[in-house]
């Protein structure tokens, strides 16, 4: 075992490197093109035998990872934001081949406007493709999720592709300690893939992804899959716990920080819990009893853990780094459906939403969500959910609205000054 | 149009030897019947003839289309292996096989044996539009496999809206007007051919010995082999299942369907129409072309095609 400074995208290669991946169908998008070269460069100096193609886009990319994973070898592909909206068609089919492979996703905010930093709306698209989802917070988890990703997709009681999250930048590009197993201790526990009778094969023909009549067969498959990514949760919890055995590092469902003696706890996913997190800490020494509830998981949807975590609290926070348009928060509304009508319910449940294409949460922001989480908690009243932003933001994009309204009024005077001067 | 070479023995004749005359091809399928397909369906017709050749150690990648509905859980016609994708990425469902097959057998976990020809299965709406840019990588990538694309000259599945494929003047769902459809077909055979893969060649099902010979060497090469079958299509092309055969035969004898292969940078006509019929009589068999002749003939459309056809063969040296 090791200990070196990587990326979240070092992290990630170095898990399917390790994880022992046969094949690597890819196509760049920022930010997650450091995976692939990094691949690329290893395949190169053959200090890694598998075989990468460059696809034409990542709707064959994830089309190629499906086939081949269906044909019986172990798959790793990633991604990011427009590319994994481009294959999206794909995520929903290839999951329902029951072919496992893993994919990485790089969160990026969707276009439009165009931006390259991070919030989950792109992989929350994927949420109900039938692709398991685990979110990342930390460059080693990024690592350990690799193999537990692996671990979870193969596993005969699932079979599902899964994607693991990483943030943009936050993780992508930040490098941090990660502890690195050696080979030896990898294989041990992700294993080789057998892939049973998910193959194509001459002398064991196969038909997949056919086509079905009626609501009912097709009901019995959705439904087949729905279970399969049900049965996920208790084997997400053997997985993991088989992982702590091994590498002596836990990586609960949804991890709890400071929660027990909480009257009041955030939810949130991804790298920016690590702020909410900082938060709790500065929180707790004002006096506010305050904790962090981060789900990993979010499909298949960890709704017991959650519950029994949020159980008798007086009021829960949720901060969404993504928008529904039209509703909020969408993993507010996850939350509340896993906690209405349940014994010890939080009698307050908030939505907040924050942190839209990479924008920073302030401490003092994460303040003031505990107060008004309290004060809707005195008046027995929840808000409705509050979009962050700040004065001095809209002040900055009126200024550039002011700027570019000058320079253009500037051109238009000297192009008629010109014309004048033709005259 | 540039200048394409005819030879009279076609398919080259040193690779043939399996299908000399027709009494060489197979009297059974391999492919099993009872599908869902129409009536009369060309392009069943040359899948027919296609499986025989390729055999049932084969996985065929399809793309959204009528094929589509060969494979209806829990029943296929296929005796090898099958695998729907999507209507834009058979191709890079090829690849994904193709290359996983070959991990397999280079990491000695599968034997030889377990080995399978990789078919792309697709219509032309796929073909020619959707899924033309998958195409294009699996062969810029010197994928090894083959790609059938049976031409029905529109969308069929949904009801024959037109497509890239669909020829000038044809009425489709979505061209009733006056004069059908504006646009003229697309030329993927030199689409296909400016890629410079193994082996192009255009099929149709009526001429089961051309079509045989081509696909028996398309087996015997290696990388990109494609094919396009013109496939009549009595639903779409609004004509009688019964005349299957013979809108076939017409559009190979008025000239409007070439018979050709690419091999090794040359194009060669492998069935040339001496005294090619008047592009009319493989129209007027079909409802999509009646406002040609009905209430009144176009004359000005009919010479429009006629002429199209004529100077296509004008540029084949003969
Ligand atoms: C992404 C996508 N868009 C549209 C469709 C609807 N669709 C299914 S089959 C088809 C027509 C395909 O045409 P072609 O490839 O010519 O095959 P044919 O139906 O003629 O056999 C269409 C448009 C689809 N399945 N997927
Ligand atoms: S619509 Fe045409 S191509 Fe499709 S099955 Fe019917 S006859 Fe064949
Ligand atoms: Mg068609």
């Amino acid at each position: 075992m090791s200990r070196t400074l990587l990326t979240g995208n070092g992290a990630a290669a170095w898990g399917a490197r390790l994880a022992g991946v046969d094949y690597i169908p890819a196509f760049p998008i920022t930010p997650q093109t450091e995976i692939i070269e990094t691949i690329a460069k290893w395949i190169d100096t053959d200090e890694m035998n598998a075989r990468m193609v460059t696809l034409e886009s990542e709707h064959s990319m994830i089309t190629a990872a499906g086939a081949a994973a269906a044909t019986g070898v172990r798959v790793f592909t990633a991604t990011s934001s427009q590319g994994l909206l481009y294959g999206m068609e794909m995520l929903y089919s290839v999951a329902g081949w029951r072919a496992p492979f893993v994919l990485v996703n790089v969160s990026r905010g969707l276009s439009s406007p165009l931006t390259l930093e991070p919030d989950h709306n792109d992989i929350l698209a994927a949420r109900d493709s039938g692709c398991l989802q685990i979110h990342c917070s930390t460059c080693q988890e990024v690592f350990d999720s690799m193999l537990i990703a692996y671990r979870l997709a193969e596993d005969e009681r699932v079979r599902l592709p899964v994607i693991v999250n990483l943030d943009g930048f936050y993780l992508s590009f930040t490098r941090e300690p990660v502890e690195v197993p050696d080979q030896k201790a990898v294989r041990d526990y992700v294993g080789s893939y057998d892939p049973e009778t998910t193959l194509f094969r001459a002398s064991a023909p196969s038909s997949q992804g056919v086509a079905v009549l009626g609501g009912g067969p097709y009901s019995y498959f959705r439904y087949e899959l729905h279970l399969a990514a049900r049965n996920a949760l208790r084997v997400y919890d053997q997985v993991a716990e088989e992982f702590g055995r091994h590498f002596g590092r836990e990586h609960a469902a949804v991890e709890a920080y400071r929660v027990d003696d909480a009257d009041i706890a955030f939810v949130m996913m991804g790298s920016f819990a690590t702020k909410a997190r900082a938060a709790v800490d500065r929180l707790r020494d004002a006096g506010l009893r305050v904790g962090l509830v981060r789900p990993r998981l979010l499909r298949p949807f960890p709704e017991a853990h959650i519950k029994r975590l949020l159980k008798g609290k007086r009021g829960v926070a949720v901060i969404d780094q993504n928008l529904s348009m039209g509703l909020g928060g969408v993993l507010h509304s996850e939350v509340a459906s896993a906690l209405y009508g349940q014994d010890g319910a939080p009698a307050m449940l908030l939505s907040f939403v924050a942190g839209l294409g990479g924008r920073d949460i302030a401490d003092e922001e994460f303040f003031e969500m505990v107060a008004v989480t309290q004060r809707a908690i005195e008046k027995g009243e929840a808000p409705p959910p509050r979009l962050l932003y700040t004065q001095a933001e809209l002040r900055e994009v009126r200024k550039l609205q002011a700027i570019a309204h000058v320079e253009y009024e500037e051109l238009n005077r000297a192009s008629s000054a010109n014309e004048g001067d033709r005259q | 149009m540039s200048k394409t070479q005819t030879k009279q023995a076609p398919v080259s004749e040193a690779k043939v030897t399996v299908y000399r005359r027709m009494k060489d091809l197979p009297s059974t399928h391999l492919l099993g019947s009872g599908t869902a397909m129409c009536a009369g369906c060309g392009g069943l017709e040359a899948l027919h003839e296609v499986y025989d050749v390729i055999g049932a150690k084969s996985i065929f990648v399809n793309a959204a289309g009528c094929m589509t509905l060969l494979s209806v859980y829990p029943f296929t016609p296929f005796r090898g292996s099958w695998l729907y994708t999507a209507m834009a990425s058979a191709p890079a469902g090829a690849q994904g096989v193709r290359d996983a097959l070959d991990i397999l057998k280079q990491k000695k976990l599968m034997s030889a044996e377990e080995d399978m020809e990789v078919v792309v299965l697709t219509g032309d709406g796929s073909a020619y539009g959707m899924g033309l840019s998958s195409t294009s990588g699996a062969m810029e990538r010197g994928l090894d496999f083959l790609y059938l694309c049976y031409d029905n000259e529109g969308y069929g599945n949904t009801g024959q809206q037109y497509s890239g494929a669909t020829p000038h003047a044809a009425r489709t769902a979505t061209s009733k007007g006056e004069h059908g459809f504006a646009g003229y077909k697309k030329d993927l055979f030199s689409i296909w051919t400016a890629h410079k893969p193994a082996y192009v060649a255009t099929v149709i099902g009526t001429e089961p010995l051309d079509l045989a010979r081509k696909i028996e060497k398309a087996k015997s090469l290696k990388g990109p082999r494609l094919i396009i079958a013109m496939a009549p299509c009595p639903t779409g092309w609004n004509f009688d299942p019964q005349h299957t055969v013979e809108v076939g035969r017409l559009a190979v004898r008025t000239g409007i369907w070439p018979l050709k292969e690419y091999v090794d940078g040359n194009v060669v006509h492998t069935k040339v129409p001496h005294e090619r019929v008047p592009v009319e009589e493989y129209l007027k068999l079909q409802g999509r072309f009646r406002h040609l002749f009905e209430p009144q003939r176009d004359e000005t459309m009919l010479a429009e095609i006629q002429a199209r056809a004529d100077a296509y063969w004008d540029g084949v040296t003969q």
